[in-house]
Formats: structure tokens, sequence, C-alpha cells
């Protein structure tokens, strides 16, 4: 540091001061040597232009649209697309949960689906879109009434879309989705960190139907509450843990019910 | 995948302009850029969450132009003077306009290493010992290249001839 009386001013100090790096006193160290030193002060003032003029050039670039080859790059990331991909693929194929999860997938006779694939079903789904940034949902949480009468049309029931705010998630929107043979829907939530959670619904007829106790399924590294409600199955999931996806699964059950 | 990783995305405008800055050409920075960005995605596990991600992409781009450097794949000095045509010089006054043509020109004359340097700190505003990690070189030896890296740039804007810099083919 340089002070009054000082003979030298380090050539770092005279970065800091030029970048603004440098605490009050030592800012006035540096100000009161540049007054009877010309030489450093016009260095001073030429490297401030530098970096005006860099600005000047370069800051433009912040502004223009990113070209697609960046786009798709960044969406690679954002998405997750492939790693989401092949992670619900390695699931159904695999051994493992995997084999579990064809092995349920065709145990469904004419009386309905079994509600052994609802999780795994919902965990996928939940896997695939979640890292979705620009197309997380179909139909977004403006037009709710539109989201709930379509997806209430498309599963062939009264649906409703619970509220999760009192455990801090938003809901980002919904979208229709296959399962084995009938349409699902996923509705989506987000908190304030961009922590998803999803809730899988689809018709749940025959004698699949089972009581409403919430049952609790760990898919890969899904967190899954699952239950059946009149004629519909749900199944919330989230990467938070069990205690966390409860809490959440009990305002969602007491929104549907409400 | 986990739903809590930052994002990427919102990094990518600085990331650009310091490419830009650094390679000197808009459609070349881009693909640093985006080099960059895949690299990122397949490491993201060794990225140690709550340190600061976009000094760590910084760092990566620089592995990146440095060795893309050394493979000759972006010449450090370009052979022609196509810089005023990628690189669409934002509306200022005359005398600006001209010192902004002769940092562009100078920029491109400044080697790497000191480019790097007066880049991360005067353009991107990284702290020096941002800079010291995002290089990989002690604190000392980014405040040695900066007061090089900006003398020499002084120099170079002031017109002093660099025919030794420029690559003859």
């Amino acid at each position: 540091m340089n002070h009054p009386g000082q003979t030298n001013l380090r050539e770092e100090d005279l970065h800091a001061y030029v970048d603004g790096r440098l605490d009050a006193a030592a800012r006035q160290a540096v100000e009161t040597w540049l007054a009877s030193h010309p030489q450093d002060a016009a260095r001073v003032q030429a490297y401030r232009q530098q970096n005006q003029l860099l600005h000047s050039l370069f800051d433009p670039a912040l502004a223009e649209p990113l070209p697609p080859a960046l786009q798709a790059a960044s969406r690679r990331r954002r998405r997750y697309v492939p790693a989401a991909m092949a992670a619900a693929l390695a699931w159904m194929t695999l051994g493992g949960s995997g084999g579990w999860l064809l092995h349920a997938y065709y145990q469904t006779g004419e009386t309905g689906l079994s509600i052994a694939t609802l999780p795994q079903r919902a965990a996928i789904a939940h896997v695939v879109y979640t890292p979705e940034v620009l197309h997380p949902v179909e139909v977004d949480a403006q037009q709710e009434t539109h989201l709930a009468a379509w997806l209430s049309k498309r599963l062939g029931t009264t649906l409703r879309i619970p509220h999760l705010q009192t455990v801090g998630y938003d809901l980002v929107g919904g979208r229709l989705l296959p399962d084995r043979d009938r349409p699902a829907a996923q509705f989506m939530y987000q908190d304030a960190s961009g922590r998803r959670l999803t809730l899988y619904a689809r018709l749940q007829n025959g004698t699949a139907r089972e009581p409403t106790a919430f049952r609790y399924s760990l898919e890969n590294k899904v967190a899954v509450f699952y239950w059946v409600d009149g004629d519909v199955g749900y199944a919330l999931s989230g990467e938070i843990d069990k205690a966390q996806l409860l809490q959440a699964a009990e305002i969602a059950y007491r929104e549907l019910n409400l | 995948m986990t739903a809590d990783t930052p994002d990427i995305a919102v990094h990518i405008p600085r990331l650009r302009r310091y490419a830009r800055a650094l390679v000197g050409d808009a459609s070349r920075a881009d693909d640093l850029v985006q080099d960059t960005l895949e690299r990122a995605l397949r490491k993201f596990t060794l990225w140690r969450h709550g340190s600061d991600l976009r000094a760590w992409l910084f760092t990566i781009m620089h592995n990146i132009f440095i060795n893309q450097l050394r493979a000759n794949r972006l010449p450090s000095v370009p052979l022609d003077d196509t810089g005023e045509n990628t690189l669409a010089a934002p509306p200022a006054g005359q005398e600006q306009q001209l010192q902004i043509r002769d940092l562009m020109t100078a920029l491109r004359h400044l080697p790497a290493e000191f480019r790097a340097v007066v880049l991360l700190v005067g353009l991107e505003e990284l702290s020096y010992d941002e800079a010291a990690r995002v290089l990989g070189v002690p604190r000392g030896t980014v405040m040695s290249r900066l007061a090089r890296g900006r003398e020499k740039l002084q120099a170079l804007m002031a017109g002093e001839q660099v025919p030794t810099l420029r690559r003859v083919k």
C-alpha cells in the first residue's frame, strides 16, 4: 500500500486503482501520488480508456440474439434431453427397476392398468420434462382454467389442479402424455429456486382402483408419492427428500378434495 | 438433472462477449462458446455446487482456447484485417470510432496470454484472484501480465509498428 510520503507507487496498486479495486484509504494514497506524477496519471487515464473502449466495442455482443447452434448447445444443457431420454430408456429396457417396469407394464389385463406402473410412468415423465426450459409444459399456468378443462376432456374425468403454494411451489402448467393405452396428464410446479415437482394423473379404472392411502416409491433418484382417488391415479414426483415430498403430496391430496 | 442445477444459459452472453474479444472473429468466437458449453455439459458433475459457475465456464473456455491455439486452429494474429467486418462497431463519435478501430487492431496483435488477462480484468471485470483461477496461474503472474499487457496495448494503439508479429505466408 502506498501512503503519502512513500517514495514509490506499486504497479499493482496503479492497476487496482484503474480497476476500482482499492479501498478508500489506498485510493486516496494513489491519488495523492498521481497528483505529483503526471506520467503515472496519464497511464491511469490511458488504461481506463482501454477498459471503456473494450466495453464500447464488445458490449453489443451481450445483446445479440443467440445463433441457433448456441441455442441448441445451451438447450442441451438446460433441458438435459439426451441424458433424460437415455435415463428413461435405460429404465425401460435394462434390469432392476426396468425389468420390473416392463413387467408391470404388461401386467395390466382387461381390467385396467396396474397401479404398480403409476410411479414409474410418473417418474419417467418427470425426468423427461422437468429439465425443459423452453417448453416445460404445453399449456402454462396463465391458462389454468383452459388447462384443467382440456385435460379433463382428454382423460375423460374431471381433473382439478391442486395448488401447492403453501409448500412454496407455483404451478408452471401442464401437458398431455401417453400412458400405455390411455392419455395421462402432467402438471408441473416450481419453487423459487427452480426446483420442480410434477403431478401425474391418469384414469385408474377397473380392479386397479385402490384405496387412497399414500404409497411411496423411489424411482432411480426420483421420489414418488402416489395414490388413487376415485377413478384417478395420482403420482407426485420430485427430486427432493421424502418428508418434503410427503408434505407436498398431502397438500395436493387436500386440494384435490376441496 | 436435479432441478436446482444452475442455469448455464444465463452466462452465454458474457461468454460470447469475452470470446469475441479474445478471438476477434464473431463466428469463430461463437464456435468457441459452443465448444465451451458442450464441454461444460459433459463435465458438469465436476462443477462444485456453490462455487462460481461463471468463473468455471470462463476457465473451460480458456482451456479450450489455449488448446486451439496450440493446435493452431485459432491463429493469435489473423492474417487479414477482417475484424472491422465481423465486429459491428457501435455508434460512436468519429474520434471514438478511430480509437475503437485502433483498439481492435491492437488487440489482435497483442499476444494471447496478455490479451486474456487484459480482457478478463478490463472487460469482464473479474477480480485478480478470479482471473488467476480462470487462467490457472498465480495472482502475481496475472498482475505482471496485466501491467505488460496494458502497456503493450497502449503502445500498439499509439501506432507502434509490429512487423515481427505479423505472420507471413
